[in-house]
């Protein structure tokens, strides 16, 4: 009789098999569709609790998120003929459910792939037809709204998708342009470091310059003062002589000449010959030499 | 799970090194999988396991009779049942911090958004995921960028977000972190494409960073992610490492230049002064000069003068005077040797220069006084024998 609890177990069991394959859960962030022997009867299904018939359907669900494809990067070239690395992302989301199953299967990454073949198309393209400024800055926003308005009619009408936009992440110049690039930075630095260092120069010559001219300047112009100055002593002391000595020019030349005989023979070394017959003598030999 | 697959973690974009958090679904934060039936079986089986294990001991152990054996395994299964319906009810409770809000689907639709406090959801029916609404949240990347002159920098920048918005965080975008991360790089590398490298590297990064703040705003708000970006800051931008050097020799050169002026003027202000001084001198000297001159003219003229005047009153003694008094003075100041000119018949020879000089060659330690005496000495000797010549040439002449 203990026999009786296993069946009970088992049926419990059955019970929940069955509910497990009958009932199915949509969730809010998702959207299905469902298949009877293949065929598609029921799509967008909404989020909840849903019944289907064991064994004979199958649901198939759809994330109806807004989804992101991080494509890889791809190299472009400019209308000047300049390549670029281009990393872009699109955002989408599946819109036309019964559509993109149909083009799709419901498998995400076909549809991703589907999209990145577009994208990279419709860039090549858009960037082909613009210059490097251009793409880079210039036109930017006009760009990404076009290729995001193209690329939406396109995968709307195909598949069922909605474009929401699409971004163009980095543009990158490959290894040697880069390399090209990094060059022309250095020089253009090396110009400004250069230029900044002779105006340098430049400037400490000029006040050196001004510095030595201001000095020969102040000196000169002292000297001058100082001549003048000089030549005024010598004026003024010539006016004082004359005058005193234009009382007696005779006397004069008999007293200066007086003076200049003391200053001239002042040394013992040196020696005058005399006659004695001179002025000065005339009484060294005779008592009356008048 | 259908909705995890593994193309969530394509974030793998390039050199750029993603900061913030690791699990950017916010499905897989939350510990609530969806309920599995299959799970649920498993459990109960095993609860009736349970129930089988514990009746064949008591069985054994309990003797009781096995007419009512039959009935004590039922309550005992009842009271399991009763146990399994109280651990599902229990394990609904849960706790919603200050700074988080939980997102509630029930049976796969959007039920409810709860805040702070102690809540019960059914356990298996209910899904709930918690998202951090008021938290700060902080992103950092960095990344090489391309400028509008076509220059290469490098530029990192930091994101603060929060997330007001949980419903739309959790229910409208897969993966709305890496939607920010892949907006912010858009954003940035667009706001740095229009700017010219001099201003990313210097004063524009204030208004690249509001840009950028602006732009990625707009593009997080189209994606509906219900983030909201507090602030962008723009930290230092950099030139690649390729050319860093050659940045840095023009802020050494910029040093350079303010130093060689500063060098020339300190030279100039060592110069002019010292010139202006020097100035100052020739000009004292030259007026030292002109007063020396003048007062010395006027002393001697005033000398002269009361000579003069002396003079007028005696002309003839006073003349003669000042003549004996000066010559005079010479003579007792010099070496003397008298010549008889005209008794010029005479052969007379006088070593002059060895009078001069002798005494300093022969006696160079002599004393000053030495050499005059020795001077003096010789000329002495040499008046004598001038002398002892004369008056011999008078005797003759006498006789």
């Amino acid at each position: 009789m203990s026999n009786r609890y296993p069946i009970i177990v088992l049926i419990l069991a059955l019970i929940l098999l069955l509910a497990s394959s009958i009932f199915y859960r949509v969730l809010e962030v998702e959207t299905a569709v469902k298949l009877r022997f293949g065929e598609l009867v029921s799509a967008n299904i909404e989020p909840g609790l849903h019944a289907k018939i064991p064994f004979a359907d199958v649901i198939r669900k759809v994330d109806r998120r807004l989804l992101t494809l991080d494509a890889r990067p791809e190299s472009f070239y400019t209308v000047e003929k300049k390549r670029l690395e281009v990393d872009s992302f699109v955002k989408w989301r599946v819109v036309d459910v019964e559509k993109y199953y149909l083009a799709t299967n419901g498998d995400e990454e076909r549809a991703k792939v589907l999209l990145a073949n577009r994208v990279n198309n419709d860039l090549r393209d858009e960037i082909g037809l613009r210059t490097l400024h251009e793409v880079v800055s210039g036109e930017r926003d006009q760009m990404m709204a076009t290729l995001t308005d193209r690329l939406h009619q396109a995968a709307m009408a195909d598949f069922g998708v909605e474009v929401i936009d699409v971004r163009v992440k980095r543009i990158d110049f490959p290894q040697e342009v880069s390399n090209d690039v990094y060059n022309r930075m250095r020089a253009d630095r090396e110009k400004e470091a250069r230029q900044y260092r002779s105006e340098g120069l430049e400037l400490a010559e000029k006040i050196r310059a001004d510095a030595d001219r201001e000095k020969v300047v102040i000196e000169a112009d002292a000297y001058r003062q100082g001549e003048l100055i000089r030549g005024d002593g010598d004026a003024k002391a010539a006016e004082i002589y004359a005058e005193a000595y234009n009382q007696d020019p005779e006397f004069y030349a008999f007293s200066r000449r007086l003076k200049a005989y003391e200053a001239s023979f002042s040394n013992k070394g040196d020696v005058l010959l005399v006659d004695p017959e001179s002025d000065y003598f005339r009484y060294l030999n005779k008592v009356d030499a008048q | 799970m259908a909705w995890n697959e593994p193309g969530n973690n394509s974030d793998k974009n390039g050199g750029d090194r993603h900061g913030g958090r690791k699990d950017n679904d916010p499905w897989s934060q939350s510990n609530q999988g969806p309920p599995d039936l299959d799970e649920a079986l498993e459990k109960l089986k095993a609860q009736f396991r349970g129930i089988f294990g514990g009746s064949s001991r008591k069985g054994s152990g309990g003797g009781s009779g096995k007419g009512s054996g039959g009935e004590f395994p039922k309550s005992i299964v009842m009271f399991a049942l009763l146990a399994v319906v109280a651990f599902w009810g229990f394990s609904g409770f849960y706790q919603v911090d200050q700074k988080e809000r939980v997102v509630i689907l029930r049976l796969g639709q959007y039920h409810d958004t709860v805040g702070p406090g102690l809540h019960w959801n059914p356990l298996f029916i209910d899904q709930r995921f918690s998202v951090l609404v008021t938290q700060e949240q902080d992103y950092r990347v960095r990344g090489l960028m391309l400028t509008e002159d076509e220059n290469i920098v490098e530029v990192p920048i930091s994101v603060q977000y929060t997330i007001p918005d949980p419903k739309k965080f959790i229910l409208q975008v897969r993966d709305p972190i890496t939607s920010l991360h892949h907006a912010t790089d858009s954003a940035i590398r667009h706001v740095v494409g229009g700017t010219k490298s001099s201003d990313v590297l210097s004063q524009g990064r204030q208004a690249m960073a509001e840009e950028t703040k602006v732009r990625l705003q707009s593009y997080l708000d189209s994606y509906d992610t219900g983030i909201n970006i507090t602030l962008v800051n723009i930290l230092k931008a950099e030139p690649p490492k390729a050319v860093k050097p050659a940045f840095d020799d023009v802020i050494s050169a910029k040093e350079d230049k303010d130093r060689y002026v500063n060098e020339a003027k300190t030279y100039a202000n060592g110069l002019v002064p010292e010139a202006r001084g020097k100035a100052e001198r020739i000009m004292q000297e030259a007026i030292g000069y002109r007063e020396k001159l003048i007062a010395e003219a006027d002393g001697e003229a005033q000398r002269f003068v009361k000579l003069y005047n002396e003079y007028r009153k005696a002309p003839e003694v006073t003349r003669e005077r000042l003549y004996l008094d000066s010559v005079e003075g010479v003579m007792s100041n010099v070496s003397k040797v008298l010549i008889d000119v005209e008794g010029g018949n005479n052969m007379m020879y006088l070593p002059l220069d060895k009078m001069v000089s002798q005494p300093k060659s022969a006696l160079p330690e002599a004393t000053a006084s030495g050499q005059n005496d020795i001077v003096s000495q010789v000329a002495n000797q040499v008046i004598d024998r001038i002398r002892q010549e004369q008056s011999r040439a008078r005797r003759s002449e006498a006789r």
